[in-house]
């Protein structure tokens, strides 16, 4: 039995002072962001100044707002770069002070900003630091920060998209502190004795998700669904026509899972009947009136809960020009990492295409796509996926000294697409 | 691959001859270049076997291991090679130009640098090697090498080095940039098959291509069959000379082949960037000249913590500008960006060149330009844009809707109050804007080696050269 997510945020705490880092893993939703307020806020209260880093400034702001929401008598500076306009939200909180340089903010007790920002921050060492999305995170732009902090506790989700560069680092493959890994494994290698804590349950995936991306990506490690699986349901309250897409959200509805199978072909990558299908979907999905039901009441599917997911930035804007409301997001996988909505729509990575390669195989970019929904996800693919990866065993070559890493990429799309032919439309 | 190339490569097919992916050449090209075919041991990593090289295509030196298995002939061989590479490159140190810089001391600059042509990626790996294997070792202690030898060492691991920046021009292989510059029916692995990619580009496909006793491979490796029949029998019956004649049947046909790419690289005029990314090559050649002369100890086995993040900033900013520079100097490299949604080209429909924005003291000259496009425009309104028609000048999106586009111009079309003449596209006139530009921010700055933090290990050991370096391995 492992332990309850309570146990493990207190014994990440406790750990805290004994090491000099302390590294924690987070499945989706299983919060990560719960954890990083809780954990600011303990070492706030010893009085000593702390830095938070992210990734982005969504997530700076996301941060911010949570903190004030739950500890409203902290005081927290905003780093922000010249460019950046704070949402109105952010500028209506007490005790929050944006700024562009550490002398505008006064002497808050967060100081919080992106991993780009601080590393023009210099000259000063605080004594705490917690980075959030660490396995997001470069390793290089760990470098460019270390010297800010004397202890740092990393949280992340080691399932999610590695980083990466549009050249080829290959050259430094093996090397301990390979600037393309992810910060928080050139820390392990270095620093091997320091603790890894593990949250156990996701608290946004429903118990007919948190199995199937459990097995598919995380193998070894394992979580659980906070919610039985009476506690979500999904109701679509106008009729249907009886369409595809009709029945393909009705049966996400009733299982929480859906794949529209377009026939097999090969296409370009803005395939114009794969996006008119994500289109046409989340188009019916607002028409037919979806409402969730979870531990936190029912409500409305509207727009601002649907995300479309797709791989390639130019698939997303085709999707987006085929006319959605605006309020839906559409997104590629990089950018919806750390996001979470009620239902989500995925046009897979590997649909239409003749090959399966590295970038399309990565098992992290299929894990974001189908770990982002509280209630329900609907893949549109082409028919044919199972035999491309098939005819695509993975045969990236071995490099000397890199770790093996799990899970691989072709067997998680495996495990993934054998679960989705069960909800076949 | 991209949709364009792919279907330059159909068509190449079809065809039966290369189809051009470039309107301009997107590589520098010295008046002098050093063409250096390497040949290789079979089996072996690195042992050198022979070398073809030289300026002049009427000239080419042949230089031969004659037993490649001897440590002290390879040696030999190397000190040979130092005596044609070294003299050439240090032949562009004498005439310098000094460059003034913003927050810096002015350093000073060659005029002129080297530049090293190798047939392909396997040419360039060699390089890289004999660069590896020859720059620790010692003129003096156990297994002492010419003084040039590990200067040599130096600066080919300087040029293997440098061509894994994007754009750099310091040393080219010959397969890589023909294949920017057209596209062949054929695989990209046939493509690094020198013979077969010129023939596709010359006169079509040819068998010959594949045959090794019309066109011997263009190296490292040599053929099996010249390894087993006639290299290995010349070798074993101890004439250097028949071992010298053997490889120079080997080595002469790409040594043609060379020339013959260099004259069609040459044939396409140069991209409008090419200047600029060579003057940076030149800058960085003068910097490691600097290094050498000052007796800086040789670059490490392996990067540091802090030195490949360094690397890898350099590298990346050199990729994104080499893109963005290759789309502004070329059309149809362009045309793979408005296939993509990020830029879009068409026809000056409607000006408002006077249009303002603000009032009083904030008002500012914000001309108009309407575009008739038949291009996909993928571009969300706000986007910064640039143009390839007037590259300092800055616009923003405003609208894009049933194939007009409204552009505002931002920057770069004078002071006053009206727009200075010509800053101002015509009604009539064909222009292109794209979301790419090179407007890169700086990178912050990195820690001091010796301050790498506990994070990435903590500060490296230094690099003592001791004797154990020359007992290393020399393959």
């Amino acid at each position: 039995m492992t332990d309850s997510p309570e146990q493990v945020i207190r014994n990440v705490l406790a750990d805290l002072p004994r090491h000099r880092g302390v590294v924690v893993d987070s499945p989706p939703g299983a919060g990560k962001s719960t954890l990083v307020v809780r954990a600011a806020a303990h070492i706030a209260a010893t009085g000593e100044p702390l830095m938070i880093v992210a990734q982005t400034n969504e997530q700076v702001d996301d941060l911010v707002a949570r903190i004030c929401d739950k500890h409203p008598h902290l005081t927290v500076g905003r780093l922000s770069a010249g460019g950046y306009v704070p949402p109105l939200r952010m500028l209506e909180l007490p005790g929050v002070r944006v700024g562009t340089r550490i002398q505008d903010l006064g002497d808050p007790d967060i100081v919080i900003a992106t991993a780009d920002k601080w590393a023009w921050i210099g000259e000063r060492v605080w004594p705490w630091a917690i980075v959030d999305e660490a396995y997001q995170m470069r390793s290089d732009k760990l470098l460019r920060i270390a010297g800010l902090f004397e202890r740092a506790l990393f949280v992340g989700d080691p399932g999610q998209l590695d980083p990466f560069s549009i050249v080829d680092g290959d050259r430094w493959s093996g090397l301990s502190w390979d600037p393309l890994q992810s910060a928080v494994s050139v820390l392990l290698r270095h620093n091997p004795g320091l603790p890894v804590h593990r949250l156990p349950v996701s608290w946004r995936l429903p118990a007919s998700a948190a199995p199937v991306v459990s097995q598919a990506f995380y193998p070894f490690t394992g979580f659980r669904s906070g919610t039985g699986p009476g506690d979500r349901w999904l109701e679509l309250t106008a009729g249907g026509m009886g369409t595809v897409h009709d029945r393909a959200l009705e049966e996400a509805a009733r299982s929480g899972w859906a794949l529209l199978e377009l026939p097999n072909r090969h296409t370009v990558r803005t395939d114009g009947e794969a996006v008119q299908a994500v289109a046409l979907l989340a188009q019916r999905l607002l028409q037919r009136g979806a409402v969730a039901g979870s531990e936190q009441g029912e409500r409305p599917v509207t727009a601002d809960r649907i995300a479309v997911g797709a791989a390639h930035r130019d698939q997303v804007a085709a999707i987006r020009a085929a006319g959605l409301p605006p309020e839906i997001t559409v997104d590629t996988a990089n950018r919806l990492q750390g996001r979470e909505y009620d239902v989500t729509i995925v046009l897979h990575p590997l649909s239409g295409r003749r090959d399966a390669t590295a970038f399309h195989l990565e098992s992290g970019r299929l894990c974001v796509l189908a770990s982002r929904h509280r209630h329900a996800c609907v893949v549109v693919a082409r028919a044919g996926i199972a035999e491309l990866l098939d005819a695509h065993p993975s045969a990236e070559p071995v490099q000397l000294g890199v770790p093996v890493k799990f899970p691989d990429g072709w067997e998680a799309n495996q495990a993934v697409l054998e679960h989705l032919s069960r909800h076949r439309v | 691959m991209s949709l364009l190339t792919s279907l330059a490569r159909l068509r190449a097919l079809d065809e039966g001859i290369a189809q051009p992916v470039a309107t301009v050449r997107h590589c520098h090209l010295a008046e002098r270049p050093m063409v250096f075919i390497p040949l290789k041991l079979s089996g072996e990593a690195a042992a050198p076997l022979a070398a073809m090289l030289g300026t002049d295509r009427g000239d080419p030196r042949l230089l031969v291991v004659p037993q490649p298995r001897n440590r002290d002939l390879r040696f030999a061989w190397a000190a040979e090679l130092a005596g044609v590479l070294l003299p050439y490159v240090e032949g562009f140190l004498g005439d310098t130009e000094t460059v003034e810089r913003r927050n810096a001391d002015p350093y000073e600059r060659t005029v002129d640098a080297p530049q090293i042509i190798v047939p392909n990626q396997g040419g360039m790996a060699f390089v890289r090697l004999l660069g590896r294997s020859t720059r620790f070792r010692r003129t003096d202690g156990p297994y002492p090498v010419p003084e040039s030898v590990p200067l040599l060492g130096r600066w080919l691991t300087y040029f293997a080095e440098r061509a894994a920046y994007p754009g750099s021009s310091l040393m080219l292989a010959a397969t890589d940039e023909l294949g920017r510059h057209w596209a062949s029916g054929q695989s990209s692995l046939e493509d690094a098959n020198l013979a077969a990619l010129l023939s596709w580009i010359t006169t079509g496909p040819s068998d010959d291509a594949e045959d090794p006793l019309v066109w011997p491979p263009a190296g490292p490796a040599t053929d099996p069959g010249f390894d087993a029949e006639v290299l290995a029998p010349a070798i074993e019956g101890g004439s250097p000379e028949r071992v010298a004649e053997a490889l120079r049947t080997q080595l002469e046909p790409t040594w043609r082949l060379m020339w013959q790419a260099i004259d069609l690289l040459a044939g396409l005029p140069e991209g409008a960037s090419v200047a600029q990314r060579w003057e940076q090559d030149r800058g960085s050649f003068s910097g490691m000249a600097a290094h050498v002369a000052e007796g800086t100890p040789p670059q490490a086995r392996r990067d540091g913590a802090v030195a490949a993040a360094a690397k890898l900033a350099r590298m990346e900013r050199a990729q994104a500008a080499y893109d963005v520079q290759r789309a502004y100097d070329d059309p149809l490299v362009m045309a793979e960006y408005r296939l993509t949604g990020e830029a879009f080209a068409g026809e000056v429909i409607e000006t408002v060149p006077d249009n303002v924005e603000g009032e009083g003291r904030s008002r500012k000259l914000r001309p108009l330009v309407v575009i008739k496009t038949d291009d996909p425009v993928r571009l969300a309104p706000g986007t910064s844009l640039g143009t390839p028609q007037r590259r300092t000048q800055g616009a923003e999106l405003v609208s894009a809707d049933d194939g007009l586009v409204t552009v505002k111009i931002t920057k770069g079309m004078g002071r006053g109050r009206t727009a200075a003449p010509g800053a101002v596209p015509e009604v009539g006139e064909r222009v292109c804007y794209t979301s790419l530009t090179d407007d890169f921010q700086g990178s912050p700055s990195l820690p001091e080696s010796e301050a790498t933090p506990w994070t990435h290990g903590g500060p490296p050991q230094e690099y003592t050269p001791d004797d154990e370096d020359a007992q290393e391995e020399w393959s």
